[in-house]
């Protein structure tokens, strides 16, 4: 049995859009997310004593600050992260961590992805990440020695990622489109999905356009505008409110560096030693976990996750995608929300949408895609350039 | 949001130099390719003020063979960055040097299709103007 020193007891998540029907700044909508996610825990707002968020379009520099007064919250505990796609989960368990050292009680983490308004009305704005990641400041590494040469956003590093390891272990284009076709499956189940609608085939993904070579637009994530939120308390105060509490037995986290051209090693990622720590701190074995929700920001992600987590041997993803239903009917359910492949990428809120899933699911109200036993997942968090990883096991009280 | 990047004449990105970066970028001007070598730790790239292994200041720039292969690529086929989109297709790469590091470049001269992991490599270079890009080809063509 892993830690027991905080759980995740209450959630709220927004259905990740192309474009969003009303623009509101940040910290607007970090006050909706975290109404609606003290609501659904079932704690008053004054409870409310520590606080995590990304990066605030309305307050970029001391968001957290901002964050306390527009909320009219009084902190113990003020935290932004800044981890890339993993920050969602990243700010998971920094939220648990302060809680059990005794900082605070109860930590609101939110995760908005809203457009700002605009004079012009600003409902049309399709979300797009900036290509540069930030590259562009004067004096970074990224903008002298990446950006001038083609390598920028995140399909390209991925793609050399991908192409680095068909080199080394090889993996059938029909074993990566599978995962796409498998999530999208799970996806059709999901109200909030954006691709709940449309089925696909293997033949589909691999008769779509190549965005940067290997790697197929069906492979790739949807970007979307969206946003969630998460409570997180004191196994005390859990144990009297209306979910099942979801203790974060373990976690890990490690990054090695931003752009993929300096991984040591392109085919080993940050996975394996976020994850062994993870389940070290858990004291938990691989085969052990119910349910999987794997940050799928491309095909290439959930098989490296697969493989460098420990759940197939190093060479063997490709086999064990072969072999497995992903389904949430199957034998190896995975993002039985459809990931953020079929579900949209609601911007950094997309990687909470993991958390989400297995939070759900132990908590017995996934709907659908329910399955018959859910206590303990794994659930993880990729940012940067195939660059930082963070893994959490989570285990249902 | 704002930009910062610096973009050449014709609109392509360039790196905007630093005093750290300034000796790289004065050697590909030259037609040369010139990375730091630290005493302990050999050598190694991007430029920076220390070595990245032991953080000691005592290293050297040198030139370098030039030579290497290709150790990953891929083909932008849409122009990711709004100002390559002219290059499209565009092949970026991770080259591995023949001294050992890795650097980001672009393959010129040999088409999509023609592109393989472990060929190898010899730098070239492209001025935009404004700056010099160190670029590879395939070896000896």
């Amino acid at each position: 049995m892993g830690k027991r020193a905080a759980a995740l007891v209450g959630m709220t998540e927004w259905a990740p859009q192309r474009t969003w029907p009303e623009p509101m700044f940040g910290m607007e909508a970090c006050a909706v997310l975290a109404a609606e996610a003290l609501a659904d825990a079932g704690i008053e707002k004054d409870a409310v004593d520590g606080l995590v968020c990304g990066g605030l379009s309305d307050s970029p520099m001391f968001s957290p600050l901002a964050l306390a007064e527009y909320l009219g919250i009084r902190s113990h505990f003020n935290e932004t992260v800044d981890i890339g796609g993993a920050s969602a989960a990243g700010m998971v368990w920094r939220a648990a961590a302060a809680i059990e050292v005794g900082m605070c009680e109860t930590v609101l983490v939110l995760v908005p992805s809203t457009p700002s308004p605009v004079e012009s009305g600003g409902a049309g704005q399709k979300m797009a990440l900036p290509p540069y990641l930030g590259g562009d400041a004067w004096g970074s590494p990224q903008g002298q020695f990446d950006i001038p040469f083609g390598l920028v956003a995140a399909t390209p590093a991925f793609a050399m990622v991908a192409h680095r390891y068909m080199q080394e272990f090889g993996v059938a284009p029909e074993t990566l489109a599978k995962i796409a076709v498998m999530e999208r499956d799970n996806a059709l189940k999901n109200p909030m999905a954006v691709f709940r609608d449309k089925p696909i085939t293997v033949e589909d993904v691999l008769a779509s356009p190549i965005i940067a070579d290997p790697i197929h637009l069906l492979e790739m994530v949807m970007p979307c505008w969206g946003g969630g939120a998460v409570v997180v308390t004191t196994p005390e105060r859990a144990a009297r409110l209306p979910h099942r509490p979801v203790f974060l037995a373990g976690y890990g986290e490690y990054v090695s560096h931003k752009t993929v051209s300096y991984m040591p090693r392109l085919t080993e990622t940050p996975a394996k030693p976020a994850a062994d720590q993870a389940f070290a701190m858990a004291g938990a074995r691989r085969d052990s976990i119910d349910v999987a929700s794997f940050y799928d920001c491309f095909t290439i992600t959930v098989l490296l996750t697969i493989e460098d987590a420990g759940f197939a041997k190093k060479g063997q993803g490709g086999r064990f995608v072969d072999e497995h239903d992903l389904r949430f009917g199957g034998d190896w359910p995975l993002n039985t929300h459809g990931g953020q492949l079929g579900m949209g990428q609601g911007g950094a809120a997309g990687g909470l949408s993991h958390v989400l899933d297995s939070m759900r699911q132990i908590q017995g109200r996934a709907g659908e895609v329910q399955l018959a036993k859910a206590d303990r997942a794994y659930v993880t968090g990729v940012g940067g350039l195939m660059a930082s990883h963070v893994g959490l096991v989570l285990e249902g009280a | 949001m704002r930009i910062e990047q610096p973009y050449a004449e014709n609109g392509r990105p360039v790196p905007r130099r630093t005093p750290t970066s300034a000796p790289w970028l004065d050697a590909a001007r030259e037609g040369r390719l010139r990375i730091q070598r630290c005493p302990r730790d050999g050598f190694f790239y991007y430029p920076r003020n220390r070595c990245p292994v032991c953080l000691g200041a005592d290293w050297a720039w040198e030139d370098v063979s030039g030579r290497g292969t290709l150790y990953s690529w891929t083909v932008d086929r849409v122009g990711h960055d709004p100002a390559q989109r002219s290059q499209v297709p565009l092949v970026v790469a991770i080259v591995e040097l023949e001294e050992g590091p890795r650097l980001t470049s672009r393959i010129v001269g040999c088409a999509p299709e023609d592109v393989s992991i472990g060929m190898p490599l010899e730098v070239c270079f492209e001025d935009l103007g404004r700056e010099t890009l160190v670029h590879f080809k395939p070896r000896g063509r």
